[in-house]
């Protein structure tokens, strides 16, 4: 690894934090009603939202009230999606005439979007009409955002509640993160996008003549080059700043109209993990300590450089394979990478994707050297909580903090507690379906795919390879990540329907317990800390949060990691 | 229940309106009125007509034009209408297969060049639309292409001068030159965005 690829990991973790602080203190005046910039400029709009919609925003929900709140409002979503590509061909802005979704292919799509995983089982330019892309993806791209800040915001009113079963109104924290905060962010991310090269228009492509005339697969002369155009900066910002990570075209953040240079390239990549690391910020000053935040960002670090590290050295590294053929060996892995972002900025992309749910990528992951790959792929075992998802990474995050309480507990023999609140054996059941649940749909789902022609004939490359593509899309399904080894083909009905089903259990199944457990940490008083009281934001807490995550990861997921990458990279050397 | 999902209906329009109509036509209106160029692909153009995106790469094969990465589009090389990746692994034999025959090209478009063969001119990019090759690509292509057109090499290292962009801030990315702008100056095309 060379200086300027440790420098330019350093100024992206730089950039990242210093937005983070400012923006992490404004979401937290937001959800609790004091931000007066806020309320001045938009606050018109969300009470005509709330007039419009039948909202009384005062009052309050019960975890439950809140549970079904949430559960029926992404469930009329998730059909609002699937309906809208089933007609779209009989639907205005379709300039490509893009016919109607298959059924497999528009229930996968559903789901994903719906889920804040965005899979793509589809490639866009090729499938989905303008007006499916606006009215439905980039729809749930903001409210599917909206809705896992709407549940860590409750969960955190869980723990600071006291003898009480308010945990907010859904209906509200939904709109208020979506109008204060998403929707602003993205029209500025957007123009600047556009400012750099991303297309914005309504019209479905631009025609220009070769320079020199090109011959096709059937043998006849091309002469000219059709290139795909649409709405494309506005879904680009809103995949990158919700954790949605949908692209607009095939290939994502590696198609040059929608992430045309390195500049654009950074204020992609800063804005994947902006929000999930501000929401650290946002968590200590809504609990009232703000080195509570700093604690769980740090914790995240600790995992997320090394790995960083890792994936930027991996990916530096040419294959021996193609070395050996009298390819330059000095210059990195570049198959399916772009020339604007070389080696570190695909791997630092990489990883920040994989950390976060997002998984929009700007260079082909399948393609990756093995330990390139490996380090995405466990990023998103590990359950999306380092950073993670808009609002899920850090409800994930803090299930981890109960957990590393308890275990410390156990050691000691007192009862753990979190910011006051006492960790007990219901506390302990939700974690640990949190936890259990999406690693099982990860693993079984692999197994069953490996065991069935319908999960291995769709491979795009052999050996230890092909098994790692399996495991990577069962990985990112259910822990809503929606990034690829892409040579696996996953619009055929098994992975449509499988990663279909895991999706829905990494984000819902996850999200009830979360619910259950602000529910209960609300009704609980609040007990002043004792001398026996473990301090929950000393480096000693955040070593054990670390290493609970790096434990609980390793002993689930390195056997099968064994079989994928680490087998292909011994057999590379 | 009956009035959750009631609520949820409504709010789910409202927020369609904001976010799926609202806003993407907002963006769409704001971006076509200060940067009408970018928001519709970057398209060159050269006395009225258009000649090509510099931010899409085209196809060349001939001896006289610098060549860029391989694509892995389908049905024909760089088809900017349905972009993709090769998604070979790194100990795929076909990957070894592809880069074999690709090394076999450079050399013998080019027998006196003994040099170590860039990685990026033998590895497809992300897109397939890569319109960029490294310094270390061109600066290997540029006898050939000097000898193609009977043209000197300083003729062709000036065009590649002048279309090579320094890496952002001077650390990220890498040195990349654009290949349909080295290929436009050598066909002596003036071109306006």
């Amino acid at each position: 690894m060379n200086a300027s690829a440790i420098l330019e990991c350093g100024v992206f973790l730089l950039l990242v934090i210093g937005l983070a602080w400012p923006l992490g203190a404004y979401m937290a005046r937001v959800y609790t009603g004091e931000s007066k910039w806020a309320d001045r400029v938009l606050g018109p709009v969300e009470r005509l939202i709330y007039k419009l919609s039948g909202v009384k925003p005062d009052a309050q929900m019960n975890w439950k009230q809140y549970a079904g709140a949430v559960l029926v409002f992404n469930l009329l979503g998730l059909l609002a999606v699937y309906l809208l590509q089933r007609v779209q061909l009989w639907l205005p802005i379709n300039p490509a005439g893009m016919a109607n979704v298959p059924p497999e292919v528009a229930w996968n799509t559903a789901v994903s979007f719906a889920s804040n995983t965005n899979w793509q089982a589809y490639g866009g330019e090729t499938t989905m009409s303008h007006l499916t892309q606006m009215l439905a993806l980039t729809t749930q791209n903001f409210v599917s955002a909206a809705t896992g800040m709407a549940v860590l915001v409750a969960l955190i009113r869980g723990l600071k509640g006291r003898l009480t079963t308010d945990l907010g109104n859904f209906w509200v924290d939904l709109t208020r993160s979506t109008l204060h905060i998403l929707l602003p962010l993205s029209v500025v991310l957007a123009l600047l996008l556009v400012s750099q090269g991303v297309v914005q228009t309504l019209l479905g492509s631009v025609t220009v003549p070769l320079l020199e005339p090109t011959t096709g697969a059937d043998g006849k002369s091309i002469v000219e080059q059709v290139i795909a155009l649409g709405p494309a900066a506005s879904q680009v910002a809103i995949k990158q700043l919700g954790t949605n990570g949908g692209g607009f075209f095939n290939v994502n953040s590696a198609h040059p109209l929608e992430n045309p240079n390195a500049f654009a390239n950074l204020l992609e990549v800063v804005s994947i993990i902006l929000i999930p690391a501000a929401l650290c910020f946002t968590f200590g000053r809504m609990v009232g300590a703000q080195k509570q935040g700093v604690a769980l960002l740090l914790a995240m670090l600790v995992i997320f450089v090394p790995l960083m590290m890792l994936t930027v050295a991996s990916e530096n590294q040419a294959n021996p394979v193609l070395t050996a053929l009298g390819v330059d060996g000095t210059m990195g892995n570049w198959e399916g990478k772009e020339l604007r972002f070389g080696p570190t900025s695909s791997a630092i992309w990489a990883v920040t994707t994989t950390a976060a749910s997002n998984g929009s990528v700007n260079a082909m992951h399948d393609s990756f050297m093995p330990i390139g790959g490996l380090a995405p792929m466990w990023l998103m075992q590990l359950g999306e909580i380092i950073f993670g998802g808009t609002g899920s990474g850090l409800y994930g995050m803090l299930v981890y903090a109960f957990i590393a309480v308890f275990v410390a507990g156990l050691m000691v023999g007192r009862t753990p507690e979190y910011l006051g609140k006492k960790i007990e054996a219901f506390e302990m059941k939700m974690s640990a379906l949190v936890i259990l649940l999406p690693s099982a749909a990860v693993l079984i789902g692999t197994a069953i795919a490996c065991s069935i022609p319908a999960g291995t004939g769709p491979l795009g490359n052999p050996g230890a390879h092909g098994f790692s593509e399996i495991l990577y899309a069962f990985s990112s399904g259910s822990n809503n990540n929606g990034s690829a080894f892409g040579g696996l083909t996953v619009n055929g009905l098994f992975y449509t329907t499988a990663i279909g089903i895991v999706m829905l259990i990494g984000r819902f199944w996850v999200i009830v317990p979360v619910l259950a457990l602000a529910g209960s940490l609300a009704k609980k008083k609040t007990v002043p800390p004792g001398a026996g009281t473990l301090a929950t934001h000393t480096p000693l807490f955040i070593a054990l949060v670390a290493g609970t995550i790096i434990l609980v990861g390793a002993l689930t997921f390195i056997p099968a990691l064994a079989l994928g990458p680490i087998v292909e990279h011994l057999a590379l050397r | 229940m009956k009035q959750t999902l009631l609520i949820a209906l409504r709010a789910l329009l409202v927020l369609t309106l904001v976010t799926g109509v609202l806003y993407p036509l907002v963006v769409t209106g704001l971006a076509q009125l200060v940067f009408p160029a970018q928001a519709n692909g970057s398209v060159l153009h050269s006395g009225g007509k258009a000649v090509g995106s510099t931010l899409i790469g085209q196809s060349f094969v001939g001896d006289k034009y610098l060549w860029g990465r391989p694509s892995a589009t389908a049905p024909f090389a760089y088809n900017a209408a349905a972009s993709t990746g090769s998604n070979l692994g790194p100990s795929n034999p076909a990957l070894a297969d592809a880069v074999k025959q690709r090394v076999a090209t450079l050399r013998k478009a080019d027998p006196a060049n003994h040099a170590p063969v860039p990685a990026d001119l033998v590895t497809t990019s992300g897109s397939g639309l890569d319109p960029d090759i490294s310094a270390e690509a061109a600066a290997y292509q540029v006898a050939r292409v000097a000898r193609g057109r009977s043209a000197t090499a300083a003729t062709v290292q000036q065009a590649v001068a002048g279309c090579t962009q320094a890496p952002f801030l001077g650390f990220i990315g890498p040195a990349r030159v654009n290949v349909l702008c080295v290929n436009l100056a050598l066909d002596h095309l003036t071109v306006q965005p």
